[in-house]
């Protein structure tokens, strides 16, 4: 029924995300790559090693540390700055250190207001970028479907929903004036499960804590949160329990949730996922604040 | 089912991108809240959540309103209408679908042609009971000016016409009619009632006399393949990459035909040749070997070109066979759609970005424009937002030029407002005009070098001159 001469689906977006990305290296003077350590970032840095490919990365990775990732997380950043060569830059928002920003203390909607947000326009101003080059998909979330593949932003990191550009064909729109920028997202169209066979099938190194193993986890709000280091309040870490868990996204590891799980390898990672009756996000704690949470959190600027 | 043979089979999946159609009373988002509730693309969480929206925002009584679903933007929920393009995804055992979701009202003309230029098939809601409106004459419009060659038209709300094969029969009748006229090459039609489910999914037990696939069976088989002219091979250059003295390679992705290392090139406008040395598939290249090369290379694919001489290309330029040019014009007729509050004006100059080339032109003639409800054609001297009209546009230099029709990729473009930057048009080539202001660029006269740099400063620093090329 396919025609042979018509490429499989994961061909077409990888080619689609090439593209974008070409796009972005030629028509801006100053782009980043944000760099988040997680799956989905995996997936686009292999991309863009594949559009550039003799050459290095014409831009620098961004990763904004809340000083809340799991360790792991740094440790593998490191490791892949180390093995591909690209230029790493880290950014943590100074007055939230100076703050002591807890998600603990503090709540998720401080804490990711501070860090997170924050954190992120203070490294989108320092480092003058014109296009960043963002992670989301369109199947993520409701606010994200409705997303621009080059998303404008004005002066001050604002979404407008409402206005945003119209974006036909392959063609996109890259003018801005100084000071402006362009949020790009070069795997919109990929899908959770398109995201995993595409690592599956490329061999690409995520981090092990997308695998089943035994973790030290407390429950907090219903969710099942890893013990990852001391900061953890001590009447929480006295709860602690070990079991089998692993983790559908990876970010601050006070509000990611873990899922009891024996997957340890990618198919059966994948097999689990397509029998699951629950999205990716619901392990985040940050969406559930309110509804059309990310909507208000996007217009704010956050990614 | 064994996970390893399910990922085997699954590498090789098809990807199909289609467009929905229909106001909100048509049952558009039901629809497409009922393929991917009934194809599982909708979580509990989800589903959980769109329990209580139901309850605050939602039109459907005790029922799940599947449009909560899908209808993204608070502000949209709070109005109970789809203003703006939303993108889903679903995927069958054949295929990864992608739905562009799109308002249907005539105020959003614009959303709708952007969800239509990228789709292969466009589903056509009809309300059973009201048959061919306005809307449906609109909508079938923008389908054909996009050149969307399949259209399915889904015959919505049949359980309120009591499942009627004569309702159906006629309403597919005058649709054929419709479709003659616009030219659309291909229909299929459906019975469904989006809101029960009767043929999205599975085959319907009220209509027994429709001898039809459902919507997602239709969807999953359908041939969309185009036949690929090798020798019209069109590579847009999209980037040059040079790590070092030794590499000089032209990255794009391939827009028509095919090509093989050794085939003679074309780099247009310039019109210099040269050969293809070696071409790098990016999709082949590996951590270990990022210089993973390959004979030949197709339409679709992100490559990256080697020539075997020192030619001069840049962004921007199209590489071709050197045995099948195109016409290279700076003066085309196009349809146009303006997409701004501020209406275009002609004579000023707007930026034309097609495929990786923006070069600036302005619109010198209105021919006419098109009622996109009558088709009825008028004069007019300005554009307004949603107007959809055939125009002369005159480029202030010549750009390699394929007609819509004959390829999408190199035959659209859009126009960006040169002041607010916001992308204020859509347009399709039609053809190359044969002016007499062509000779203003093909000029027989020669200029000294002092006036080629006079020429050049000027087009630099002050593009709103519209300065001609010398």
């Amino acid at each position: 029924m396919i025609d042979e001469k018509r490429l499989t689906h994961l061909k077409q977006l990888e080619a689609e995300s090439i593209h974008i990305l070409r796009e972005v290296a030629a028509e801006f003077s100053n782009p980043v790559m944000m760099y988040s350590v997680g799956k989905d970032s995996s997936v686009m840095l292999h991309l863009a090693m594949k559009a550039f490919a003799p050459a290095k990365l014409p831009f620098p990775l961004l990763h904004v540390d809340t000083l809340w990732k799991f360790k792991e997380m740094i440790e593998f950043r490191d490791q892949r700055a180390k093995d591909l060569g690209f230029d790493l830059v880290v950014h943590s928002n100074p007055e939230g250190i100076e703050m002591n920003i807890s998600p603990f203390e503090h709540g998720s909607k401080v804490h990711t207001d501070v860090m997170k947000t924050q954190g992120l326009k203070q490294a989108l101003n320092k480092g003058g970028y014109d296009a960043i080059i963002g992670g989301a998909r369109r199947d993520e979330e409701k606010s994200r479907a409705k997303e621009r593949i080059f998303s404008f932003r004005d002066k001050h990191h604002r979404w407008d929903p409402k206005n945003q550009r119209p974006e036909l064909w392959n063609v996109y729109n890259t003018a801005i004036q100084k000071g402006e920028s362009v949020r790009v997202f070069p795997i919109s169209n990929w899908t959770e499960l398109d995201i995993w066979q595409y690592i599956y099938l490329e061999g690409i190194p995520i981090p092990s804590l997308y695998f089943a193993r035994e973790h030290e986890v407390v429950e907090m709000d219903g969710v099942k949160i890893m013990v990852d280091d001391e900061r953890m309040p001590e009447e929480l870490r006295k709860t602690a329990k070990k079991e089998m868990v692993r983790f559908r996204t990876l970010g601050c590891y006070p509000l990611t949730g873990a899922i009891n799980s024996t997957a340890t390898t990618l198919p059966e990672i994948i097999k689990e996922m397509l029998l699951s009756t629950s999205s990716e996000r619901e392990g985040r704690l940050i969406d559930k604040d309110q509804e059309g949470a990310m909507e208000l959190k996007k217009i704010e600027g956050y990614f | 089912m064994d996970i390893i043979n399910y990922l085997k089979e699954h590498e090789n999946k098809d990807m199909l991108r289609f467009l929905t159609c229909g106001s909100v009373d048509d049952g558009k988002s039901t629809l497409i809240g009922r393929m991917l509730y009934d194809s599982k693309m909708i979580f509990d969480d989800q589903l959980a959540a769109a329990e209580s929206e139901s309850k605050k925002y939602g039109t459907t009584g005790e029922k799940i309103d599947m449009a909560l679903l899908v209808d993204g933007l608070q502000s949209e929920r709070e109005q109970g209408i789809t203003i703006d393009v939303a993108y889903r995804f679903f995927a069958t055992e054949n295929r990864k679908f992608i739905i562009a979701d799109t308002p249907g009202h005539e105020q959003y003309t614009r959303n709708m042609v952007t969800g239509a230029s990228t789709a292969d098939v466009a589903i056509i809601l009809i309300d059973a009971r009201k048959g061919i409106l306005t809307q449906t004459r609109r909508h079938s419009f923008i389908v054909s000016l996009l050149g969307i060659e399949h259209v399915v038209v889904a015959i919505n709300k049949m359980d309120l016409v009591d499942f009627s094969e004569d309702v159906f029969n006629e309403i597919s009748a005058s649709y054929g009619a419709l479709a003659d006229e616009l030219g659309i090459k291909n229909t299929y039609y459906i019975p469904v009632s989006a809101l029960d489910g009767d043929n999205v999914v599975d085959k319907s037990e009220n209509t027994p006399w429709f001898a039809g696939k459902p919507l997602l069976g239709l969807l999953d088989g359908m041939d969309i393949s185009k036949e690929i002219k090798a020798e019209n091979f069109r590579f847009p250059v999209q980037y040059v990459n040079r790590p070092n003295l030794d590499f000089r390679g032209f990255c794009g992705t391939i827009a028509a035909g095919s090509v093989e290392v050794g085939d003679e090139i074309t780099v247009l406008p310039s019109g210099k040749t040269t050969k293809v040395k070696s071409i790098i598939n990016a999709g082949d290249i590996s951590e270990a070997n990022k210089n993973a090369t390959t004979a030949e290379a197709r339409v679709q694919m992100a490559i990256t070109i080697t020539t075997e001489d020192e030619v001069d290309i840049s962004r921007g330029d199209m590489i071709v066979h050197t045995k099948s040019l195109p016409r290279v014009s700076n003066s085309l007729k196009v349809m146009l759609v303006w997409m701004d509050e501020k209406p275009m004006t002609l004579g000023r100059a707007y930026d034309i970005k097609r495929a990786t080339s923006v070069v600036s032109g302005s619109f010198e003639h209105i021919n006419y424009k098109i009622d996109v409800n009558t088709y009825e054609r008028t004069q007019v001297e300005r554009l307004e937002l949603n107007d959809i009209a055939s125009c002369k546009i005159l480029l202030t230099r010549p750009i390699a030029a394929d007609s819509y029709k004959e390829n999408k990729e190199t035959g659209s473009f859009i126009v960006v407002d040169r002041i607010s930057n916001n992308t204020v048009g859509a347009g399709m080539i039609v053809g190359v005009t044969k002016r007499d202001e062509d000779k203003s660029v093909h000029s027989h006269k020669t200029y000294s070098d002092a006036e080629k740099a006079l020429n050049k400063y000027i087009r630099d620093n002050f593009p709103e001159w519209d300065c001609k090329e010398v």
